[in-house]
Parts: structure tokens; sequence; C-alpha cells
């Protein structure tokens, strides 16, 4: 047995989870069926990944229980939206260079907003209530239904349709399957956010830091290092990766409503705890698991859809209480 | 010789309890200084207490002439003092290395220090480039006193380090604390006097919250009866 789990450990470990689930699919779904769900579990893991590390940092490194981490989903979404709509010619426009713009601008200004919003989330409402779990929760699901509340009275209660870039409206086909171009937006660009992040956390010392404070803060105070300091910082980071995963969840859905947050915070939890606390390869593993298993569960067993997320987390809870790979080691 | 450190009516509560009454305690320059004393007597109280982790409620703490007792931790650590804590604080999903680069300064080795700290600790180049959390016991102790010495400290300050050590580790803990002492100040807190005789040069002994004795190890450990008597403490007391 101990030779099994070396040998596994060796060829990868934990991340061949997901590469198990869609072999044992491929079973029982129909190879073309099978890789476009795989296309879209995939896509949806990243923009799922783009909401959750932020707050799986956050979770690790400040111990802050963030509820009103959905606002910044929310918004981002919304933001992305006006900015879509304000640049309607570009989006639906035949050149393709100007989609993409229209697309990238969306995204960078709801990002914006989500470090903005984050710092002044930081600033008011987190900080005075460092280290007192139950006032967090508190003020977070105040602040969340304050944020909600805001979007109402801004945008209205009338789901907002989302324009898609024009050069990503179609399809693109891989022989006889068809694959979303959003899809594979989406997917790239989860992509990109996860090595960026991996090489700020491994390559250099502020991500050196931040690796070690969520470890044990305390000990980063002893080495010398403010370690207050970061957490602003963290925080930013971790509220625009939720607000540019809104961003993408808006176009991906194509309507959205001021509830987009609160729906998806289920999900970016459940990934939070499936991967582990304050690790960003935890958060990737988990969003990527959840993906899949959403969209090969809601193929087989559409009544099952809705919790098969839960019995994943319960599966995998049951096997590894501290999540697949928590950032935290003995 | 001056004392590096001054303790002096240092009072520190922990939630609604008062753990230390009052400790008053001068370090040497130089040396490994011990703490004796009992569980729960107060030694780890003291040690976080000077690093600033808990905050003292009234007293002084004077480093080389600084009141230190309302700096920020980090501060502390700044003007010279390292901290070992009694579960090695060691950040296990680090590789050794990164544990080290954490504690140089500016985050790249002096070489000839590095060349010192592993020639002290020689498992630690095995293991250079491996996550602390695979390391055995030893190993870490062994990570957690490099890592507050891959920097020329004045003060070290070493919470029980033999805590379920095996003797063969302890022996090597003994060489390289003696060859650390050599340049720098320990305050060694330690449950182990075997292993505290075989370092110490004075000793205190802390019971209950207070300094009950202060004198030099040669002394006590000369002093069977002394021994029995401030050893003993805990168990009269309670």
């Amino acid at each position: 047995m101990d030779r099994l789990s070396a040998t596994l450990d060796r060829l990868g470990g934990v991340y061949l989870l997901p590469v198990a689930i869609g072999l044992l699919t491929l079973v029982v779904i129909p190879t073309s069926t099978w890789f476009t769900l795989t296309v879209a579990g995939l896509a949806m893991g990243m923009m799922i990944f783009l909401m959750a590390s932020g707050l799986s940092l956050i979770f690790g490194l400040m111990d802050v229980l963030n509820f009103g981490h959905s606002a910044f989903v929310s918004f981002g979404a919304f933001i992305a939206a006006a900015v879509l709509a304000a640049l309607a010619g570009w989006v639906g426009g035949d050149s393709p260079a100007l989609n993409i713009v229209a697309l990238l601008a969306a995204i960078a200004a709801a990002t914006a907003f989500g470090a903005a919003a984050g710092w002044f989330f930081e600033r008011v409402i987190v900080r005075p209530v460092y280290r007192d779990h139950l006032r967090q929760i508190l003020v977070t699901i105040g602040a969340l239904i304050v944020a909600e509340q805001l979007i109402l009275s801004i945008w209205g209660g009338v789901p907002i349709a989302v324009p898609r870039p024009r050069v990503l409206e179609g399809s693109i086909l891989f022989g006889n399957v068809a694959v979303e171009s959003y899809r594979i937006f989406a997917f790239a660009l989860g992509v990109a956010v996860y090595v960026a992040m991996h090489l700020v956390l491994n390559r250099t010392r502020i991500g050196l830091l931040i690796r070690a404070g969520v470890e044990n803060r305390e000990m980063v105070e002893a080495l010398g290092f403010r370690i207050e300091r970061l957490f602003i910082a963290v925080f930013m980071a971790g509220s625009a990766l939720a607000a540019m995963g809104g961003a993408m969840w808006a176009g991906y859905q194509g309507l959205i409503t001021p509830a987009l947050g609160s729906e998806m915070i289920v999900l970016v939890f459940i990934v939070v705890i499936i991967g582990g606390l304050g690790s960003i390869e935890g958060s990737l593993l988990g969003a990527i698991m959840v993906g899949l298993v959403a969209n090969y569960v809601a193929f087989l067993m559409p009544k099952m859809a809705l919790a098969s997320n839960m019995l994943l987390m319960m599966a995998i809870l049951l096997w590894r209480p501290y999540g697949l790979r928590p950032a935290v080691r003995g | 010789m001056g004392a590096i450190l001054r303790l002096d009516d240092v009072h520190t509560d922990i939630g609604r309890y008062h753990v230390l009454h009052g400790v008053s305690l001068d370090v040497p320059e130089g040396g490994v200084h011990v703490l004796l004393g009992r569980n729960g007597a107060g030694k780890t109280t003291t040690l976080r207490t000077i690093m600033g982790l808990w905050r003292a409620r009234r007293g002084a703490i004077v480093f080389r002439h600084h009141d230190i007792s309302a700096l920020h931790t980090a501060d502390v650590a700044r003007l010279g003092i390292a901290y070992v804590p009694e579960n090695m604080g060691i950040f296990g999903g680090l590789t050794v290395e990164e544990n080290l680069r954490l504690a140089a300064h500016g985050g790249s080795f002096d070489k000839d220090r590095l060349e010192r700290v592993l020639a002290l600790f020689p498992a630690l180049e095995k293991f250079w480039d491996r996550p602390a959390y695979a390391l055995s016991g030893g190993q870490k102790q062994m990570l957690a006193i490099a890592r507050a010495i891959i920097e020329n400290r004045d003060l070290i300050l070493i919470d029980e380090p033999t805590k379920g050590l095996a003797p063969s580790i302890i022996r090597a803990m003994i060489d390289a604390f003696r060859e650390i002492a050599s340049d720098t100040t320990i305050l060694l807190v330690e449950q182990n006097f075997l292993f505290a005789r075989a370092l110490g040069s004075s000793v205190a002994v802390i019971d209950d919250g207070r300094i009950v004795h202060t004198g030099s190890m040669a002394e006590l450990a000369a002093d069977e009866a002394l021994q029995t008597r401030l050893l003993s403490l805990s168990l009269e007391a309670h």
C-alpha cells in the first residue's frame, strides 16, 4: 500500500485526481460530448479558480473569514457588463482586435475596481475585527448585503444581458467537436493568472513572505517582518482576482443578477476547502475538480447536479480533512 | 560583565490569567544563560514577552539600553534578538533553503556565515532543496537554530530545544550551542537539567511567574540540596 502511495505521489499524487475523474467518465460518456464537457468544466474551473484563489490566500494569511468576497465577484460582473455595453460598437464590430480590446478593458476595469474596493474593505471593515471570527462573519455578511443593495440601486433588479465580443461568439471545431471560443479564452486567462501567481509566490521575496505568513504569521514577525503590511496587498489582490472572475463569469453566463456573487460563493468556499487553506495549487486543483464534476454530473445525472459538489467536498474531507493540498504542513 | 538584557518587575497576562508576577532578571553578555523551571512556571511566557509576542502589562524590558517592552515583535527582532520557539516555528511548506533565506538579511546569504552554519549542521545541506516538513524532529530543530544564527544576532532566545530529541542529537546540540555561544549570547529555557548544566554559565530558576533563584550554574550543579530545593519547588507548591 505504501509503495502504491509512493508511486502515485511520484506520478503526480493528488494532481492525478482530475485526470482520473476525466478517464472514468470517458467510459460512460460519448467521446465528442465528453470533450465538450471537459472543456466546459476546465473553463468553469478556471473562472472559479480566479474567484477562489484570493479568498484562499486571505483566509490562510490573514485568518479572515470574508463572506463579503462574493460582493467583489458581483461588482466585477456588473462593471464588466457596463464597460462592454459602453463599448458596444467595439464588442459587436468586425475587428477582432477591437473585440478583444473591449473585453480586456472590461476585465481591467473590473479588476481595478476590485483592487480599490478591496483596499477600502480591508481598511474600513475588516481591520477593526482582526482576530475575531464572529465579528468578521457578522460585518462581512453585513457588507455583502450593503453591496448587493448598492448593485440593486445602481443597475436595478432586472437581469442584465452581457454581450460577448463577436470574435468569441462562435465555436472552434476540433474534428467533429465544437468548443466555444469564450471557454478557451476563459481557460487561457485562468492559466495565465495561475502562472503569474505561481511565479510571484515562488520566485519573489514577497511571495516567500506570503507563503511563510500563511503557515506561521507569528514566526514571520519574529524574523523581523511587519506582516500586517502584507495584509493590505494580499487583500487587494484577492479582491481584484474575485472581480476578474466575476467579469469572466458574466460573459460566460450571458445574463447577470445582483445575486450572482452570493450564488457563486458556495462553490468558491467548496473550492477553498477542497484545495486546502492558503494554497494556490490547492485552489486550482479544487476548482478544476469542481468544474469537471459539475459538468459531468449535469450530463449523466441532471437531478444530482446541485448536490454533486457538496458530495465531492464531503468525500475529499473524509479522505483528507485539511484538503488536497493545504499550505500548512507539519 | 554588563547585562545585555534586563527585565525589571515584568508582569504579563494571558487572557484572564496573570502569568508573570514581576519577573526581574539580568542576562549577562556572552555565553549561555539558562532559565529553568517546571511546566507552567512562566519560562515560555518570559521569552514571548521579551519578543513582544505577548505584551508586558507592567515593568521594563531593556535590551542594550533600549526599552523594548512596547516594541512590535518585528522591531525587537531587528534590534538583533532571534527567537527559537518551543515548536521550532519551521515553515513546513518551504524548503530548507527558503527557511534560511527568509532570515538572511535582504534575502541573500553571507557566504562565510552560511558555511559556518552548514558546518555546524551538515544535515541541512543534504536536505537543502527538500520541504522542511519532510525533516526529522532533530533536523527541524537544527534548522530552527540555523535560522536564528544565519545572521549575526546579539541575543538568541531558545525555548526547550531538547524536547523530544534523541540523546545522540542532544549531544550534537551541546557542541553546536558551545560554538554558537562563542560570539553571541544565548538565553536558554530548559527543563532538562543535564543539558542545561553542560552549557550554562549562569542560571535563573522561575516558579509561579517569579524568579526564585539566580546564580552561577557551577554553584547550582555542585549543590545537590539547592537543586532539590529549587527544582522541586513546583511539587511542593502544587
